[in-house]
């Protein structure tokens, strides 16, 4: 058994190291478990919205944690993929005020325009239709949804075709 | 109201109690129930399973005492209406999910959540959906997993934590979806491990070699003692039909707290091996046979009688006192102080200025409140898990732990200083510390000691000032030492930097009782009680490179057990009598006459540990067939030789005798020495043959199947077969 993990922290690129070290100069010290969350967004974004077991590792090493708490995060939070997914995130919000305001429509249709369910992604790498997003507090311009980071808000389905349509 | 205790109402009793104490170590220490899953004594406070819910009087809504801190003038109710209420309701949500699957399960009838079922439970389900189901994981072979009776109390993932001192089980994905896993496929590796099994409420973690073999309550609970170090600690064997089914840990909060090492759990496997002896045997042309206990006696009573003086015996040094004892008697009887348990050591040149039994210098308890702690040449997590437990509870509250060894071995603690070396002299950092701890140029054979050491430096000096200022500061010697060619210099060092420094001096002694058989006189150099010996023996390892005449071996397997060991089972003069559970390869070839002696569990006796601890224990198990115990045999053995009263009629008497003999000498320091060490020929020595591996300390242990299939059990197959070939 090895104190941490064993996989090299070379996987990780000089700006993901900057950005975990930003985050561990926020907390106490010692208290490198506080920058899990930030490390795996910022290798996330790296890895084209996707965590793999060596890069956890990674970031495990690298934060001198038993990789087993970084699991424990991944698994936790919705927004990190510890599985291969397309390239593009589409999150339709399909909670209260959205579901209200056509948000299941919207996403039954992006569901149908794409031929996969939520929670898979395209054939061709192209698009990842997140499984179940919860609200993402932009109720007043519901529904919406979000493509990589970026709000789209009072959409119709025409602008939902338009929106995906645009994506590489 | 004095400053440190405040008064508590419970269900109308007043109980006093310690600001800031949960509410729940305050009902227990005055035995009042309060159910619970997660909340455990040893481990952190989760509150996470909510049983424990009590009523207090203007709170609003029921509190989890595990959680609550008491306050002066709390009134609390924990059989009140609202209160059970509480726990019944969680009762219900956690057998949600949980399998109906108690028959089947090796949980049932010691099961917490049974018992609570029984008493909190409703007897029909208002659940009508689907239960949920989780898929079970490997975590190696010796926990077994069963995780859809899981209810996420996290008990064994706070273990790994905050005990082991390495997180390798964590909690994966989110409320209803929530496993316990090592995420991917790995084994649970740490050395203390199997305690999870006890930690576990519920049938998730259970024993895997123990598995669908008994039933609780078929089995007969016994107290007994650990076999495999120095420590002693407290165990519970469970036995059915007179055969030990699995081993628990025995709470003694001074040794082994809740804890029992992987080692003691697990190797009552070996207790079973296919070379298991259920007869004695004589050597005839050039193989054993079977031949009748009269037989085998008057041969090895012959064989003894005509080599007299020119006999010895080799012993395990986790040999009961009682055997010790009954040794020495008998081979005083022929004249001879060939007689020895230190069976790995190779450098015998101190000997003389050794304490009278190898101490660890303080308690154990003592150790986790230690403020410095230098351990010189020791794998501790190996050699002693529990005590290495202690040390890394030191390290914990701020101790300094540091370390010279010949390599660097993975402590989950922080290390202060951490010196390490070549094999052949990593100890003279050892020398520089006492240079640097004395402006006086040592004389004598301490200045032989300190030639050629490196000059200190300031790491060195800053070391000797904690040391020195510490309020309660050690050296712990390991066991690389004791096996360690150089022994006697690194001893003089040691005891040297320990009396500069006013720090106490002790050793990890090996086996499970190299104190008992030093007190009883199983030393050449020294009869019962630690008195010299007017003329002194052989050491074990010139017994085994020029073997007297008739030569016993008590629970060993030379190969394995005793420096050059195999040299033995080539040897094919004079008469090796083997007293053994087991029939292995080097015996098969060595051994003349076979006498089948009771292994652990089967034999009563006594061991005395490392703080000097006599912890006696009765037989828990029936030895197979004709299998007998050692000191009925060494009785008999006596008897026909004619050794003068020797007619103990029980193990007790034995040990009594023994006790009386031994007096209670005192683990006093090293002596000084004046005389200069004799010169030690040259021969290189590896660590691996100095790093015995953890289980394959002794014969039992290297049978113990589920143990060998661990990640340090392949390992050191793979260390052994180097050191075979080396």
């Amino acid at each position: 058994m090895s104190t941490s993990s064993d996989k090299p922290a070379g996987l990780l690129s000089a700006h993901v190291r900057e950005e975990i070290d930003r985050w561990v100069a926020k907390f106490p010290p010692g208290r490198q478990r506080s920058a899990v969350i930030g490390a795996l967004h910022a290798v996330q974004h790296e890895n084209h919205g996707y965590l793999t077991q060596e890069l956890m590792e990674a970031v495990a090493g690298y934060l001198g944690l038993p990789p087993v708490q970084v699991f424990e995060v991944a698994s936790f939070y919705s927004m990190f993929e510890t599985r291969p997914v397309g390239r593009h995130c589409v999150a339709v919000c399909t909670n209260i005020s959205c579901m209200l305001c056509g948000g299941e429509g919207v996403l039954a249709h992006i569901e149908k325009r794409l031929g996969i369910k939520a929670g898979e992604s395209t054939g061709d790498g192209r698009i990842y239709l997140k499984k179940e997003e919860e609200c993402l507090a932009a109720c007043t311009g519901a529904p919406m949804m979000m493509v990589d980071h970026k709000y789209h808000e009072h959409l119709t389905l025409a602008r939902v075709d338009e929106i995906l349509d645009s994506l590489e | 109201m004095s400053q440190d205790k405040i008064t508590i109402t419970v269900n109308g009793v007043e109980l006093e109690a310690r600001p800031g104490q949960m509410l729940i170590e305050v009902t227990d220490a005055a035995d009042i129930y309060v159910p619970r899953f997660c909340y455990h004594a040893k481990l952190s406070v989760a509150a996470n399973c909510r049983l424990c819910l009590v009523e207090v009087e203007n709170a609003s809504k029921p509190l989890p005492a595990c959680a609550t801190p008491v306050a002066a003038g709390m009134k609390v109710h924990t059989r009140s209406a609202k209160a059970i209420g509480a726990q019944r309701a969680t009762m219900e949500f956690l057998l949600i999910n949980h399998p109906l699957d108690c028959p089947i399960c090796d949980q049932g009838g010691e099961c917490e959540l049974q018992d609570l079922a029984m008493g909190f439970g409703r007897d029909i389900s208002r659940y009508t959906e689907r239960k949920r189901v989780v898929r079970d994981k490997n975590i190696g072979p010796l926990v077994s997993t069963d995780m859809t009776r899981c209810i996420h109390c996290t008990r064994c993932v706070r273990f790994t934590e905050e005990i082991a001192g390495f997180q390798e089980l964590g909690t994966m994905g989110r409320s209803d979806r929530v496993e316990i896993s090592t995420w991917i496929e790995r084994s649970v590796e740490h050395e203390l491990s199997g305690n999870i099994i006890d930690l576990c409420p519920v049938g998730a973690l259970n024993s895997k070699p123990y598995r669908f073999s008994a039933r609780a309550w078929e089995m007969s609970q016994h107290p007994t003692v650990a076999p495999h170090d120095c420590t002693g600690a407290h165990l519970y064997a469970h036995v059915m039909d007179g055969r030990i089914k699995r081993v628990v840990p025995r709470a003694c909060e001074s040794i082994n707290e809740t804890w029992a090492s992987d080692r003691d759990r697990f190797s009552y496997e070996g207790l079973d091996a296919p070379d298991r002896l259920r007869e004695p045997m004589v050597r005839e042309d050039d193989g054993l046979r079977v031949a009748s206990w009269d037989e085998a006696l008057d041969r090895a009573a012959a064989a003894l009688r005509d080599a007299g003086a020119d006999s010895g015996a080799l012993v395990s040094p986790s040999a009961t006192v009682e055997e010790g004892f009954l040794l020495n008697r008998l081979f005083g009887h022929l004249g001879s102080a060939n007689i020895d348990h230190r069976l790995r050591q190779r450098d015998f040149r101190g000997q003389g200025e050794e304490p009278a039994w190898p101490s660890l210098g303080l308690s154990i308890a003592a150790v986790e409140f230690l403020d410095q702690l230098l351990v010189v040449g020791s794998n501790l997590r190996h050699e002693a898990p529990l005590i290495a437990h202690r040390v890394r509870k030191a390290a914990q509250r701020g101790a300094g732990v540091h370390f010279v060894n010949p390599a660097r071995y993975p402590y989950l603690f922080p290390v202060g200083q951490y010196y390490s070396g070549d094999v052949g002299d990593f100890w003279r950092d050892l020398a520089s510390l006492v240079l640097a701890a004395t402006d006086k140029v040592p004389g004598g054979a301490l200045a032989q000691a300190v030639a050629g050491a490196p000059q200190p430096e300031d790491r060195h000096r800053q070391l000797v000032g904690r040391l020195r200022e510490a309020k309660a500061s050690a050296i712990l010697l390991g066991q690389l030492t004791l096996r360690h060619p150089r022994r006697a210099e690194i001893e003089l060092l040691a005891a040297e930097l320990a009396r500069l420094t006013g720090s106490s001096i002790g050793v990890v002694s090996e086996g499970a009782n190299s104190a008992g058989l030093s007190l009883v006189g199983v030393l050449p150099h020294r009869d019962v009680g630690g008195r010299s010996r007017a003329t002194q023996g052989l050491p074990a390892a010139t017994m085994l490179a020029r073997p007297p005449r008739a030569l016993m071996l008590v629970g060993i397997e030379p190969e394995a057990d005793c420096v050059a060991g195999d040299r033995l089972t080539r040897h094919r003069e004079g008469t090796v009598i083997a007293l053994t559970s087991w029939l292995g390869p080097g015996l098969k070839s060595a051994a003349d006459v076979v006498l089948p002696i009771a292994a652990f569990g089967e034999t009563p006796g006594t061991f005395v540990n490392c703080e000097g601890r006599w912890q006696s224990f009765d037989a828990v198990a029936r030895p197979p067939a004709a299998v007998r115990p050692a000191w009925k045999v060494l009785r008999v053995l006596g008897n026909n030789l004619g050794v003068a009263d020797f007619n103990y009629e029980s193990s007790d008497a034995v040990r009594v005798a023994a006790a009386a003999a031994a007096g209670d000498p005192r683990a006093a320091a090293y002596t000084a020495r004046s005389a200069a060490l004799p010169a030690v020929g040259g021969g290189s020595v590896n660590l691996s043959a100095l790093d015995v591996p953890m289980y394959e300390v002794d014969a039992l242990l290297r049978r113990a199947g589920s143990l060998q299939q661990t990640a340090d059990g392949r390992k050191q197959s793979q260390a052994t077969a180097e050191r075979r070939t080396a």
